[in-house]
């Protein structure tokens, strides 16, 4: 059975029929507005100290601060060497739900790595950014960190992004991923490693 | 004989003036006013050599821009009527300031001026039949467009003004029975007078319930919020859709003179016009000029300060009223249009002809 829940108009009092009075209770609270700002102006032209007349941001020439979270546009990070992380392992165009990413995977030049991406595109007019991809990512070699959010252009062509696009941003970053890079965290672990080998 | 013609047209070209003025700081107030009552900023971008005037360059901008833009004509609309219909909308608003009186009549070299264009006995009547021709400019716009959207849009406005005109007609009965004329410029006259030799017998305080029925109907005639349903702006399209350019300005203008005329209407009709109360020229007072306070103070003024007082208290009150409706405009949402039609016949015009037989009732009560 459904359960019905009957609901009935609020009935307006005479006092509220007559219009006139709840009129001027909302021309009463915009009118506070209106000179309270208007003070406000005038106090800041004549050089004093007031509370914002307004809340707005002027946005161009103001920014409001975003998020660490805010997913803009999309990265790829580097090696130290300035190699792309990515290993084009096909796990962030598998989990994309908008199949927009594709990635053409080609055999790396770098002993420990076994593919590298020959092609790494991404139709930004299909993203939804969701953040899939960045979370599907082992290498963290996809970040949408840039914080950039003026995502216009003339044309199409401009919103299909290549690799090289892509690479401009990444900044080289090191992590725990494999032996041989010169990081705190990785000689730990090569040393826990070693460890437990008995050396 | 020609001085007479000169005064006339000096008098036309500072009316005119004084609208186009208002129509077009009115134009620059909307926006800043409503961003003040949103707490925005409103209109700051324009600019000339830096310098922005807090936003009157906007004004500017908007103005050289719609007479740049293209004047568009629908192929199959009717041309002649398509060119007349925003002058239809614009002329009678701007003609029915000619019958308000904006100050004292001036006494130079033995010679009574009245600072009024035209003094007619049926003012009023003048007034309420010009009213009556803003119609055509909606009708004919939206009959010459060609579109059946624009002709909807003229029908839903021309059956809203001219419900909303009879508000207007009969609302103004009960000041013109307690005042005993047609003529403006005798009403404002009669409204220096007091009430129990304290209270100034202006029409909001002998015919309040008159004001409350006269503003939202003449509200209702310009066409704007909460009664916007002929012309939307975003969310209803009407009359105006097939014009562009200086001639969808001209409705526009309309609109924004109309509220200037409108607020000199009711400042004429309901705060005393150009009164400053205990205000007493010498004529008016055994030549005493200056203010005469009930409580017996008296001020001393010369004859000529009484006039500059008694033209900026009417610029002060159509001020007051132009801001008034621009608050009411940006604070209630729209009407349905059944409400808007329900709210016209069945309770307003009610209310407006018992207001009618009130004043009848008492006005009799009391000459007895």
């Amino acid at each position: 059975m459904i359960d019905v829940k009957p609901v009935r108009n609020v009935e307006l009092s005479l006092w509220q029929k007559t219009y006139y009075p709840e009129l001027l209770k909302g021309l009463w609270v915009t009118s506070q507005h209106f000179f309270r700002n208007l003070g406000r102006h005038v106090g800041r032209a004549l050089g004093m100290k007031t509370e914002p007349p307004m809340v707005t941001i002027l946005y161009p020439e103001v920014r409001r601060p975003i998020s660490p979270r805010w997913r803009g546009l999309h990265r790829l990070m580097r090696r130290p060497d300035g190699a792309p992380r990515c290993v084009a392992c096909m796990m962030c165009e598998t989990a994309c739900p908008d199949k927009c990413i594709y990635i053409t995977a080609g055999e790396s030049p770098d002993g420990r790595v076994e593919k590298f991406p020959l092609a790494f595109e991404i139709d930004l007019l299909r993203c939804c950014f969701c953040g899939l991809c960045v979370e599907a990512c082992p290498e963290d070699a996809i970040r949408m960190d840039t914080g950039y959010l003026e995502l216009a252009g003339y044309s199409r062509e401009e919103f299909y992004l290549d690799r090289e696009f892509l690479l401009r941003r990444g900044e080289p970053t090191t992590h725990p991923q494999y032996p041989g890079e010169l990081d705190g965290a990785t000689v730990h672990r090569v040393d826990l490693v070693k460890l437990a080998k008995g050396h | 004989m020609w001085i007479d013609l000169v005064i006339l047209l000096a008098k036309i070209a500072v009316v005119f003036a004084g609208i186009m003025t208002g129509a077009f700081v009115l134009t620059w107030a909307e926006r800043k006013q409503s961003a003040l009552m949103a707490d925005r900023i409103g209109a700051n971008r324009c600019a000339i050599l830096g310098i922005k005037l807090w936003g009157l360059i906007n004004s500017l901008a908007d103005a050289l821009k719609l007479i740049f833009k293209e004047d568009f004509l629908p192929p199959k609309g009717l041309r002649v009527l398509h060119a007349i219909a925003p002058i239809f909308a614009m002329f009678p608003v701007f003609v029915t300031f000619a019958v308000l009186p904006f100050g004292p009549p001036l006494q130079i070299a033995g010679k009574e001026i009245p600072l009024q264009i035209l003094t007619l006995d049926i003012g009023l009547l003048y007034i309420l039949a010009f009213g009556g021709m803003a119609v055509y400019g909606v009708m004919l716009a939206g009959w010459a467009s060609n579109n059946k959207y624009s002709l909807l849009g003229g029908m839903r406005g021309s059956a809203q003004m001219i419900s909303y005109e009879i508000i207007i007609g009969l609302s103004l009965i009960g000041p013109v029975m307690v005042f005993g004329t047609l003529d403006p410029g005798r009403m404002v006259v009669a409204q220096n007078d007091l009430l129990w030799g304290w209270l100034p017998k202006w029409g909001i305080i002998v015919q309040p319930l008159a004001f409350l029925l006269f503003l939202p109907a003449a509200m209702a005639e310009t066409k704007r919020a909460p009664f916007d349903l002929p012309e939307g702006e975003s969310e209803i399209i009407g009359f105006s859709l097939e014009y562009s350019g200086m001639r969808w300005g001209m409705f526009f203008l309309g609109e924004f003179a109309e509220i200037v005329v409108l607020g000199a209407v009711m400042a004429t009709v309901f705060f005393g016009g150009y009164q400053v109360p205990y205000l007493f020229s010498g004529a008016e007072a055994a030549s005493l000029p200056g203010f005469h306070f009930p409580w017996g103070g008296y001020l001393p003024l010369g004859e000529w300060w009484i006039v500059a007082l008694r033209v900026l208290s009417f610029g002060f009150k159509v001020l007051c009223l132009m801001w008034l409706q621009m608050q009411i405009r940006w604070t209630f949402p729209r009407f349905r249009y059944d409400q808007l039609m329900r709210v016209s016949w069945r309770e307003m015009m009610p209310l407006a002809l018992a207001n009618i037989a009130v004043t009848g009732i008492v006005i009799m009560l009391v000459s007895r």
